[in-house]
């Protein structure tokens, strides 16, 4: 007999699916850990195959129509970033998607964009 | 939200830069605070495997071997111009969710350490953690109603802080005390990167290293 804690309703969200469920188990993407802010980028011109798709899949793929981070695709989804990566992963794979890493501060094309952040957050 | 004016078509646009800060510091000491009065706060969550000191606070019954758990972060983005983007990440404050700081920190510009006068220990592990990795950070004192007032140096030597590090006065409640205290980071970690490209500016290894 199930418990009480057994039921699929949450008391705010609604069904809830545990999220790994998504992700048919797997906790760890295929390929290199993506950084939070790398930018990601649906590529165009690219049918891909439905079957080879889930809802999910689907939905990230939509939000990188213009480029976008991946913190704000887990944010804006209310999906974990671990999901998110092994999501990203997957259309990956597939050739779906392109990624921008961000470029490590020690190698940004100079500082004067760093000047820049200076002067944007004066003004703010 | 996504960037726009980016060039598609060609493949050749500029792509957005993207810059991490982190905002650490203890337990309550301000930190969503802080993000809050410089952009609107969004949540991000992970899940995350769980950690021993964890495993007796999660409940591990109803659910079959439950193996992660959900850490809650703060997460908001400041916009300086199109394809400009400072992205500001709020440290989990709990010890037990340290494990996450090695990859929160990965290409991190630097760190504001929030710190309380009142538990200045609280901010320890954070200082020690952004020294020895070698990632530019300021100390931020948040100004707490009804605490006694100290002078940065005064925090400094209790908090031994190399004495090129800033320390700033801050009230975490005010957007102009958190961009100042986010542009002496940002200035900070300036200086940093040029003595790293340029030893000779400045021959210390812990900063230089």
């Amino acid at each position: 007999m199930p418990s009480p804690d057994d039921h699929w309703l949450d008391e705010e969200a609604g069904p809830v699916v545990r999220p790994y469920a998504l992700t048919r188990g797997r906790t760890r993407p295929t390929g290199e850990a993506l950084d939070l802010i790398a930018i990601i980028t649906a590529v165009r011109g690219v049918r891909p195959d439905p079957s080879s798709l889930g809802p999910e899949h689907r939905s990230v793929l939509r939000m990188c129509r213009l480029p976008i981070s991946v913190a704000d695709i887990a944010s804006e989804l209310d999906l974990p970033l671990g999901v998110v990566r092994i999501l990203l992963g997957d259309l990956s794979e597939l050739s779906l998607i392109s990624i921008h890493h961000p470029i490590p501060p020690a190698r940004l094309p100079d500082a004067d964009i760093l000047k820049e952040v200076v002067d944007g957050l004066r003004r703010l | 939200m996504a960037y726009a004016g980016s060039d598609r078509a060609g493949g050749t646009g500029r792509m957005p830069v993207t810059i991490k800060i982190l905002i650490a510091g203890g337990f309550g000491v301000g930190k969503t605070t802080l993000v809050g009065s410089l952009t609107e706060i969004r949540p991000l969550r992970t899940e995350e495997p769980l950690s021993e000191p964890g495993a007796g606070v999660d409940r591990l019954d109803g659910v079959e071997r439950k193996t992660t758990t959900t850490v809650a972060m703060d997460f908001g983005r400041i916009t300086i111009r199109e394809n400009l983007v400072i992205y500001l990440f709020g440290t989990p404050g709990q010890e037990r969710f340290w494990f996450m700081w090695d990859e929160l920190s990965r290409g991190a510009l630097g760190a504001i350490v929030l710190a309380d006068t009142r538990r200045l220990a609280d901010c320890f592990p954070s200082v020690d953690y952004f020294e020895q990795r070698g990632i530019p950070f300021v100390v931020g004192v948040n100004c707490f109603d009804g605490a006694r007032r100290y002078r940065g140096e005064t925090v400094r030597s209790a908090l031994d802080l190399d004495p090129r590090i800033p320390v700033v006065m801050c009230d975490a409640r005010q957007r102009p005390s958190c961009r100042d205290a986010l542009i002496a980071l940002v200035e900070h970690s300036l200086q940093v990167l040029r003595n790293r490209t340029d030893p000779a500016n400045d021959g210390d290894p812990a900063l230089t290293s």
